[in-house]
């Protein structure tokens, strides 16, 4: 038994247009779509509402009934890998990228994107942020080789629209006017208790990246420099710092 | 070192978990859902509640406000880890990893109990989100076991298994449920999780009795009830079908099943489940205060009882 009936069950389950599966029955002795219909409702609300929660500006700009029709496509084809439900939807953005009926709103993958960065840092592990007196104490000969350790919490989302700036504007009752149309790059991070969506200067982008990814001081301002000669190095680099975007070192 | 953790954490152990495990039990009170936004206001005031509890899954991230918030509730009021995502019921294997992450929430809160459902939610395609329903035969019946005592041993302590809410049932079956969840409890030492919403869903649903339900139910194995609200709609042929939604107070038919199950199981830890449209924290309050008064009674009565007979 049980191996095929648990399979059948779960087939019809996620296929909507799937028949009841052989082998249920009711006390009167006779299958019932709609009860099995109740397990079926169940899976779905319980991802979209998932999905809702975790991308709530994202809802705003299309409308619930929107959102909830999209999440549902996502759903079909998309179930969590793990009971973890907080991490579910770690790709939606990508899906919402191609997602047709949302090619209107060009700026949507990357506001999704912003969200996702934010309940990744939310349960991301704790750490102690890099001290910006740390970074004073460095010898400046030695500045250029070191690589500073991102903060466990702390991502990027750089996008041709103002995504940060239209993420801030649905953090307020009712949602505020959004006055960029910049390209933006966003510093998601969260130094200690309370995740921040910090818009960093645009000269700053290709150095935040590359010293984010690992590369050294040197070969990030280096590449930074080549992106925009009137890139300041100094004020770069503390203001990274100063957002928390780094762990201490075990030195402090 | 606590007397039901064992000393070697690695090491699997063969005899059963002791049926008694009287220095970790939550204690006979009126509990609620722990939710985030109820978190300040509870920190803040500090409100008269027996006992707090979690959805293990949603703690296991690897930091965050989550666990500094578990961690200051924890240090003021006992712990109920309930369990959503170990899929016992399922025709596979127990996933070692999502074990791994429960035993790591085990040794950091050193919860008063830990629960988990006599359902399945994990199939090939992935993690369905929610409590499936399986077939009751001698085959589940061994693997559910096998399940229930690789857990208790894995976290190296007794667990609850939570009788289901279900809206079919499945032809093959040969076994009563309540045999089913007292052979396993029987074969594994585990105790059991009632939860009486879920027995006035199942038996309006198949036409039972839930008085008798309660009856018949292993009440000596009964480490925790479960309360809740209801829904109710009709299926294809208009029969009553209740769902178990878990998003308005619990009902009073459930209420008068409550008080039945107490007086047969004595004052024991009773939660209030409220996960959807969850209310304010006063609301919520109320209803634990409700079952809080009934557990009070119900010891009054049995304490009449015995200076009656003494």
């Amino acid at each position: 038994m049980g191996t095929a009936t648990l399979d059948l069950f779960a087939a019809a389950l996620t296929d909507p247009r799937s028949p009841l599966p052989a082998g249920l029955t009711t006390a009167r002795g006779d299958a019932d779509a709609a009860r099995f219909a109740v397990y079926r409702n169940n899976v779905h609300v319980g991802l979209t509402n998932a999905l809702a929660q975790r991308f709530p500006v994202t809802e705003q700009l299309v409308g619930a009934e929107f959102f909830r029709g999209m999440a549902r496509i996502y759903a079909q084809d998309h179930k969590p890998a793990s009971p973890l439900m907080f991490e579910y939807g770690d790709d939606f953005p990508d899906f919402i990228a191609g997602f047709v009926p949302a090619a209107g709103l060009a700026y949507l993958p990357d506001v999704a994107r912003v969200e996702a960065a934010w309940s990744r840092a939310y349960h991301a592990a704790d750490a102690i942020a890099l001290p910006v007196t740390t970074l004073a104490a460095l010898a400046p000969e030695g500045l250029a080789g070191t690589r500073l350790p991102r903060h466990p919490s702390a991502s990027l989302v750089a996008s041709p629209y103002p995504v940060g700036s239209i993420w801030a504007a649905h953090q307020t009752e009712p949602v505020g006017a959004v006055a960029a149309s910049r390209p933006e790059i966003v510093l998601v991070v969260r130094p200690d208790a309370v995740v921040n969506v910090h818009v960093l200067p645009a000269a700053d982008a290709a150095f935040a990246a590359a010293v984010l990814a690992g590369q050294t001081l040197g070969e990030a301002a280096g590449q930074a420099l080549d992106a925009n000669a009137e890139f300041d190095f100094g004020a770069a680099l503390v203001g990274l710092v100063t957002l928390g975007a780094f762990a201490a070192t075990e030195r402090g | 070192m606590p007397a039901d953790l064992p000393t070697t954490t690695d090491t699997v152990k063969s005899t059963p978990m002791s049926i008694t495990d009287t220095k970790r039990t939550l204690p006979p009170r009126a509990g609620l859902g722990l939710k985030p936004q109820h978190y300040d206001a509870i920190l803040s005031s500090e409100p008269d509640v027996g006992f707090f509890e979690v959805h293990a899954e949603n703690y296991m991230g690897a930091g965050g406000p989550p666990h500094r918030y578990l961690e200051a509730i924890t240090a003021r009021y006992p712990l109920s880890l309930h369990g959503v995502g170990l899929s016992i019921g399922a025709d596979r294997p127990l996933d070692r990893a999502h074990l791994a992450r429960l035993k790591q929430l085990v040794e950091r809160y050193r919860p008063a109990s830990f629960s988990e459902h006599l359902a399945w939610s994990t199939h090939d395609t992935g993690f369905l989100n929610d409590l499936l329903p399986l077939p009751y035969t001698p085959e589940t019946l061994a693997r559910v076991a096998a399940h229930v005592d690789e857990t208790q041993q894995a976290l190296g302590r007794r667990m609850l298994l939570e009788n289901p809410s279900t809206y079919i049932l499945f032809a093959e079956s040969t076994i009563d449920e309540i045999d089913f969840l007292d052979a396993v409890a029987g074969r594994t030492g585990c105790g059991l999780l009632l939860d009486v919403n879920n027995v006035m869903v199942s038996a309006v649903n198949h036409r039972l009795d839930p008085f008798a339900y309660i009856d018949r139910f292993p009440a000596e194995r009964v480490g925790e009830i479960h309360l809740a609200g209801y829904d109710e709609t009709t299926d294809e042929a208009g029969d009553r079908l209740l769902i178990d939604a878990h998003g308005t107070p619990v009902k009073t038919d459930v209420i008068e099943l409550y008080r039945h199950a107490l007086s047969r199981t004595g004052p024991v830890a009773t939660l209030i489940e409220w996960d959807n449209d969850v209310p304010d924290f006063a609301t919520l309050k109320a209803e634990a205060d409700r079952a809080e008064a009934m557990i009070t009674a119900e010891a009054a009565r049995r304490n009449a009882t015995q200076t009656r007979a003494a």
